[in-house]
Order: structure tokens, then C-alpha cells, then sequence
């Protein structure tokens, strides 16, 4: 029973490593044209679409309306974002060894930060792409912006974009979950309650 | 989409159930209305697939047509022996190799007789072949891309009738010829044709893997006229038979001197037998040319090879090789029915049909049941290898197909019908007419071990009064035909591209999730591809100049380009970038003598463009491939020859 605490921190540090092997984000555009949707996968590293061909297809389709290319070795969060989930794993097994109730805490908000500023960044990246247009587009349509939705469904022209977390987000949401665990489980004083 | 059938099935089910319920005559299954409603059979919905895909030969067309089964939907038209402007076929540098023969390029040919490659005895969705009759050819065609991948020539032929038919395992696919020549081919009195010709049969040996074909031997006959074939399956497996007339060895007015003998022959070949003897020495090398060109899809080109060589089987050397089989009246079909026991000859010339056993020939080969021996072929008692004879009440029967019920479908050219009849007890069951005069039929799988039935098509010869009139000249006719039941039924009919002599049919399920839908760009080989806008580049190389471009929506690159001469040789090396299922650009430019490039994504065409006067010539996308297709085009201009004015190219802003 005492362990609980540890293992669950343990836990909630290991289960992170699956973000490395799944997408964290999916945005599928669906349109007449492409009935069964084209659909882009956002990594912690990389971004990747159902097809080699995918990111080329998307951004054909954008450069109409004068969007920029994504181009995924120019955003540098995709080169260091596997360094910031290293460590905070490594926190997180430091915080196991030191097996304290606060460390637990701390851990869990740490992580909790961290995820909501990467979705703040994310949106600004929709923001940037969507906004930020070529102004010799083919297709100039005053006043529209082609920001994706960061949660949900919204009609750009003639695509409906979806955009939602995708298996990657779980597991830093199952991580946390565990982080609370071993914050809940733990006893303030465990030193007293050994004796 | 299963739920979803499964769903509508159950609709189907309820709904029929209302309406039998209501109809005071609900327990006649004929008033229903679902069952009489032949419309109903034959509708497929908007946006739903047909069950079953069909492929017709052209005939004359030299093509092949893909329909879809059963609501008789045009699907593609894919060249083969001949030119197709749309696709460049023929047109472009990739493919013309595959158009070349000992004759030189030959962009026709007669095309009849598609066949299906199997497994098991069982047709696998991965190729089908097709025969060129009039410079004797076989072709590959890959259907997982729906293009021809292969053309192999066969020497000491002279009208490739009886191909491209298929063994068990598409060890062989084999082509007879039709016409016998003299082998090899020399100038000689006609009149001697008893003396010099020959007619061959070639066993072309197919990989199982790539499928790449190889004339692996040929078997020298009489100089009968070998007409259609079909390999043994099951117990019969290692065997091929061909029909012959002309027994007679006539050389002039054959329609009579060719019917004269009371019957021709079925030719039984020991392929496996063969296979032993060409193992133990026995063939003949022949000096001959034959050309073999094969496409490359990674490379996007076809290359031609000339083959010096070819081995050849003497039966007189060769005892136990081919055994005739005495057939009625000039047979044109012989069919194996999917057990492999029975073989249906169909004189044709007659009102009916000869069966043998394959049991009972191998007994009279046993017993050496011979009539006489003809050039050391024995031939066989035809009543120790009867199996039974068809009493149709038809007349001219041409070629019998399966179902998996134990059923035979026989046409009738003359009586313009097809009758069914029972396999074992050669009674006659139906019969049902067709428009008009039929000369093949398709059953899904109805060559096979294993017919998948449900439906046959008639493929007609004449059409008349079956559409709206179109001047003198009128589409074939095909008519579609539900075999379900105990009676045959009329569902459908339509018209088809050039002469279909004959079709294959299968499953849609089997070809279906292997069809591509574009090529990988990153494995594109061809030698002159080039695989980003930046590398795109023209070179000279004296009066040869090489354009490497690219397409992708919606621009050329370049789309400018100054520097050509009167007199120069330009080759547009067009790479299409995209990456996107049915994606394709067009490129056509003004004063070329050939056609377009039509480039698939990932594909790269070449169009050869020689400009003959001075000027700016545009070029331009020809396949709607966005909503700015229309500013897809380019310029290029054209200098005095010996002009000092550099090559120079660009797209967006000048170099
Ligand atoms: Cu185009």
C-alpha cells in the first residue's frame, strides 16, 4: 500500500514516452472533392498526414487562398519539444525517488502548464497561417481568415475542418491523472506513520 | 458499407414483405415486384460500385474495355495494340517501345481474347493478357494499374488466334496460330503449302512473380488452322487443348475446301511432357527475330529487346507430346468444363456438340486406341473418347462457358442464341435469344475451376436495329443475362468499343483494394525525371534539347522558355509532382505532330516537339486539373537556326 504513491509517480513519468509515438493532434479538412477527408497528424517532433503525399496536397490547396507552406523543419518547437518532455520525464522520476507529497504536486502543475502553453502556442501558429496571407493569392475572399479551429469544427470556404487532440494528449492526460494519484495518495507525514 | 448494404438488404427484405403481404397473389413470386423488376437487377446507385468488373476485347480496336457488371458502366478503355491520342499512348517516348516488333512499330493489331491470370485454376485479379492476331503478339496488362506493361512477339506464327489462355498457376499462357506459314519464313510457291508450312503452338512461360512472359518452346503441327484453346484444369491440369480445321490443308477458298472432312481435330498437348523434353535436349534451337518489350513502373518507360533464339518440339521426336482428337465440323471453341473431366468442342459448322473424356483419352492413349497417325501424331478413336454428344436444336456453335451448378452455355452464331444444357447429361435445359448472332459469351470465372455465375454476357456480332441508328456503322452489342435461376433472363443491353470476340469476368473485390492511385514520386527512376521545381533545367546538346519540367497545381515550371531553333529536337521531360489520387496534368503544345502528355502523379511522360518555323508557341495543361487549370500554360519561343540567343527559362520572374 505504501508504495502506491511511488508507483503511481513512476507511472505517470513512463507513460509519457508514448507521446513519442503517437500524434498528439489530428486536423482533418473534408470538402466535395475529397470525400473521405485529408487528414494531417501534429507530433511533439513532426507533422505527418496519411499519405507522403499529404502536407504537399494541403499546401497546394492553401497556397490558392495565399497561405504560407508548412514546412515542418521550419518550426523550431518541433526540434526542441522532445527535449522538454525528456526532462520533465526525468523530473518526474526524480520526484519518485524523493517521494514527497509537494514534489507530487508540483510535478502535476508543472505538466498542467506546460500542456496549456503548448496549446496557446499551437493556436498561434493557426492564427499566424491563417492569417498572415500572401496578398498575390489567386483567391482573395475580404475579410476571411483560414484559421483552423483548435478544438472543433469550423467551414473554411469549401472545407470543413476538424481539429481535435488525438492519442497523444491522452497519455499526458493519463500521466497527469497518475501524478494525482501520487500526490492524493501520499501522507504528508509518512516518516510519523512509519514509526 | 457492409453495415450499410447489410442495412438496406434488411429494408429490402421488410419492404418485400409488406408488399407480398398486401398483394392479394403475394405467395406468386412472379408478380412481385422486386422479382420481375429487371430494371432493379441492373441499377447500381449513384456512387456505389458494380460487383463485378468485365474486361471486352476490341477486336480490331487493338484496345481493351473495362465495364462494370451489372449496370454495364464504361469504365476504362486501355490500350494495347494500338494508339491512344487521349493518353499519349503510343505517342509519347515511354510507350512507343512497346509497339515494336521484328516489322518495325506497329501501332495496330486485332485484339481477342482477354484472359485473367490464375491461381489455383482460380482467376487472382493480378494481370491479364490479350492476343494480337495479325502480327503475332500476347500482351500484359497489370490491374493494378490498368495499363500494358508487356508486348512479347512469337516467332514462326501467322496470326495469333488461339491465345493468350492460361494454365492453372499462369505457368503458361499459350498462343496457337491460325494462319500456318512456312517456318521458317521463305519465299515459296503457295501451292506448296502441304510441303512447307507449319503451323506453331507457343507456351509462353509467365513469372509468378513479376509476371514478366518468356517464349519458353513452341511445338511444330501440320498446317491445320489452330483456333482457340483452353488449358486442363484439376485432373486435366499439365494439358492444353486446341481446336484446328482445315484438316484439309487447303490453301485457297477455304470456306469450302476447309469444310470438306466430316471432322477436324481438338490437338491434345502434354505441356508437362513438353517440359521434359525441352529439360532433356530435345528442342530444336531455331534461328529467328522476335521483339520483347516490357514497362518499367517505376521508370515510367518500356524497353524493347530482340530475341535471336527460339526452342522448338518436332511431335515426331516427341512421342507421348500431342494426341488429336477427332472433332465435328471445323471446331472453333474448346472448353474445359471446372472439373477438368470434360472437353466441349463445338463444331461449328454443326448443330452439335462433341464432349470428350479426359479419363477415356488417357485410356485410348493406354490402349493405343489410334485411327492413324498423322506426322507422328496418333490420332484417337473418337468413340473411345466421347463423352457424350449436345443435341441442341441450335446451329453454329461457337464457345461454351460454366456456372458453379453444374451448367454449360453454349452460343449459337447461326441460331443467334445461347442454350443451356446439363454437364453429365448433355440434356438441354433453356435457351434464350440473343441480338443477334452471338459469338462469345462471359461468365464471371466461367473458364475456371470455380465460376462465380450470378450473370453472362452475350458479346454480339451484329447489332441492327438494338440502338439509335449512327450512320453505317454501328457499336457491337452486348447483352447481359441473369443466370441465377432456372431460367436464363434477359437484363441489359448495351454497346461496347470495337468487336469484343471475348471477356473476362471477376469479382470487383479482387482487384478492387490493389488498384493504385498514384505513384511515388520518391521511387520514380525514370532517366529523366526531375523530382523538385528547383532541379527543373533545359540542356542542349547540339540540336537535341531536353526540357526537364514539372507540373503541379496550377503552374508549369518552367513556363517560360527562350532559346529553341527551327530544326531543333525538343524533349519535354514532364515529371507531375502531385502527390494526389487522380490528380493528373496535361501538356500539349502548339504545331506538335504527335499528342498530349496526359502524366499520371508521380509519373513521368515525354513528348518529342520539333519546331518548324519562328516564333512564340504556347503550351498549356490539358486535363482540368483545378480551378486555375485554365492559367496553366507556358510560352516557348522559337530562334532562327544558328541563333546566338542562350537557352533561357524561367517561371514567376526571369532568371
Ligand atoms: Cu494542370
Amino acid at each position: 500500500m505504501k508504495n502506491i504513491p511511488r508507483i503511481s509517480m513512476v507511472l505517470a513519468a513512463t507513460v509519457m514516452v508514448l507521446v513519442f509515438f503517437f500524434p498528439i493532434w489530428r486536423i482533418t479538412l473534408i470538402a466535395p472533392q475529397y470525400p473521405t477527408g485529408i487528414t494531417m497528424y501534429i507530433w511533439i517532433n513532426q507533422i505527418t498526414g496519411e499519405t507522403t503525399g499529404t502536407l504537399q496536397n494541403i499546401n497546394i490547396l492553401n497556397h490558392y487562398v495565399g497561405m504560407q507552406m508548412i514546412v515542418p523543419d521550419s518550426i523550431p518547437e518541433l526540434q526542441y519539444f522532445k527535449f522538454i518532455i525528456g526532462a520533465v520525464m526525468l523530473l518526474g522520476l526524480f520526484a519518485a525517488i524523493m517521494n514527497k507529497k509537494w514534489i507530487y504536486l508540483a510535478w502535476m502543475i508543472l505538466v498542467i502548464v506546460l500542456g496549456i502553453l503548448a496549446v496557446y502556442d499551437f493556436y498561434l501558429w493557426e492564427y499566424d497561417y491563417g492569417h498572415n496571407l500572401s496578398p498575390t493569392a489567386p483567391i482573395k475572399v475580404p475579410g476571411m481568415a483560414y484559421q483552423p479551429p483548435l478544438f472543433g469544427k469550423k467551414l473554411l470556404l469549401n472545407f470543413e475542418a476538424y481539429s481535435y487532440p488525438f492519442w497523444g494528449s491522452l497519455f499526458i492526460g493519463i500521466s497527469i491523472i497518475f501524478a494525482f494519484f501520487a500526490f492524493w495518495f501520499k501522507r504528508p507525514k509518512d516518516v510519523q506513520y512509519e514509526k | 458499407m457492409k453495415m450499410k448494404n447489410s442495412t438496406l438488404a434488411g429494408w429490402g427484405i421488410i419492404a418485400l414483405f409488406l408488399i407480398s403481404g398486401c398483394s392479394p397473389k403475394g405467395s406468386d413470386e412472379k408478380s412481385s415486384p422486386f422479382s420481375s423488376d429487371v430494371a432493379s437487377k441492373v441499377y447500381v446507385a449513384p456512387g456505389q460500385h458494380d460487383e463485378f468488373y468485365a474486361f471486352l476485347s476490341g477486336g480490331f480496336s487493338g484496345q481493351m474495355s473495362v465495364y462494370g457488371l451489372p449496370s454495364g458502366r464504361l469504365l476504362k478503355v486501355i490500350p494495347v495494340f494500338s494508339l491512344d491520342a487521349e493518353k499519349g499512348y503510343g505517342f509519347n517516348e515511354e510507350t512507343k517501345p512497346l509497339l515494336q516488333t521484328s516489322y518495325g512499330f506497329i501501332p495496330w493489331d486485332d485484339a481477342h481474347h482477354p484472359e485473367l491470370s490464375q491461381t489455383e485454376g482460380i482467376p487472382d485479379g493480378r494481370w491479364i493478357f490479350i492476343n494480337g492476331n495479325n502480327t503475332p503478339r500476347v500482351a500484359r496488362i497489370d490491374l493494378s494499374t490498368f495499363e500494358t506493361v508487356e508486348i512479347i512477339e512469337l516467332p514462326n506464327s501467322g496470326g495469333n488466334h488461339s491465345s493468350p489462355f492460361t494454365t492453372e498457376n499462369t505457368e503458361y499462357v499459350v498462343a496457337g496460330t491460325r494462319f500456318s506459314v512456312p517456318v521458317p519464313q521463305k519465299d515459296v510457291a503457295v501451292e506448296s503449302y502441304k510441303e512447307n508450312f507449319k503451323g506453331a503452338l507457343s507456351f509462353i512461360s509467365c513469372d509468378p512473380v513479376t509476371g514478366k512472359m518468356d517464349v519458353a518452346f513452341q511445338v511444330l503441327l501440320p498446317a491445320f488452322n489452330y483456333d482457340l484453346a483452353h488449358s486442363g484444369k484439376g485432373a486435366s491440369h499439365g494439358w492444353t487443348f486446341f481446336t484446328c480445321y482445315n484438316a484439309e490443308e487447303s490453301n485457297t477458298l477455304l470456306e469450302a475446301n476447309a469444310s470438306q472432312f466430316d471432322k477436324d481435330f481438338i490437338a491434345a498437348v502434354n505441356w508437362k511432357k513438353a517440359e521434359e523434353y525441352v529439360k532433356g535436349g530435345k528442342a530444336h534451337d531455331f534461328p529467328t527475330s522476335f521483339y520483347h518489350n516490357i514497362y518499367d513502373d517505376n521508370a515510367h518507360m518500356a524497353t524493347s529487346e530482340q530475341i535471336k533464339s527460339v526452342k522448338v518440339l518436332i511431335p515426331a521426336e516427341c512421342p507421348g507430346l500431342v494426341y488429336y482428337l477427332p472433332t465435328p465440323k471445323s471446331p472453333h471453341g474448346v472448353d474445359v468444363d471446372p472439373t477438368g473431366e470434360y472437353i466441349v468442342g463445338a463444331g461449328k459448322l454443326s448443330a452439335d456438340m462433341s464432349v470428350h473424356s479426359f479419363t477415356k483419352m488417357l485410356k485410348a492413349i493406354e490402349d493405343k486406341a489410334f485411327e492413324k497417325e498423322i506426322q507422328g501424331i496418333p490420332v484417337l478413336n473418337y468413340d473411345a473418347i466421347l463423352a457424350g454428344v449436345v443435341k441442341s436444336g441450335g446451329l453454329g456453335p461457337l464457345h461454351t462457358e460454366f456456372d458453379a451448378n453444374g451448367n454449360a452455355y453454349t452460343t449459337f452464331f447461326i441460331s443467334s442464341e445461347i442454350v443451356k444444357w446439363k454437364v453429365g447429361t448433355w440434356e438441354v435445359i433453356d435457351r434464350s435469344p440473343c441480338y443477334y448472332s452471338v459469338g462469345h459469351l462471359m461468365i464471371p470465372g466461367g473458364d475456371s475451376r470455380k465460376p462465380f455465375g450470378k450473370y453472362m454476357l452475350a458479346m454480339n456480332k451484329i447489332t441492327k436495329d438494338r440502338y439509335l441508328p449512327t450512320g453505317p456503322e454501328m457499336n457491337q452489342s452486348a447483352q447481359l443475362y441473369d443466370i441465377s435461376g432456372d431460367k436464363i433472363q434477359l437484363l441489359l443491353d448495351f454497346p461496347t468499343v470495337g468487336e469484343p470476340h471475348y471477356g473476362q469476368g471477376i469479382p470487383a473485390d479482387l482487384i478492387k483494394p490493389k488498384s493504385k492511385q498514384f505513384f511515388n514520386l520518391a521511387e520514380n527512376t525514370h532517366p529523366y525525371v526531375t523530382k523538385s521545381e528547383d532541379q527543373t533545367k533545359v540542356v542542349r546538346e547540339g540540336n537535341v534539347v531536353r526540357v526537364y519540367m514539372t507540373t503541379i497545381r496550377s503552374h508549369f515550371a518552367p513556363d517560360n522558355i527562350e532559346g529553341f531553333q527551327v530544326g531543333d529536337k525538343v524533349y519535354f521531360h514532364v515529371t507531375n509532382l502531385e502527390q494526389d489520387w487522380d490528380v493528373p496534368h496535361g501538356f500539349g503544345i502548339m504545331g506538335a505532330t504527335n499528342a498530349e502528355l496526359l502524366i499520371m502523379p508521380g509519373q513521368t511522360e515525354t513528348l518529342l516537339w520539333e519546331p518548324k518555323s519562328e516564333g512564340v508557341f504556347p503550351f498549356y495543361c490539358t486535363d482540368f486539373c483545378s480551378a486555375l487549370h485554365q492559367e496553366m500554360q507556358g510560352y516557348a519561343r522559337v530562334s532562327k537556326k544558328g541563333s546566338d540567343l542562350k537557352l533561357k527559362w524561367w517561371t514567376g520572374s526571369a532568371k
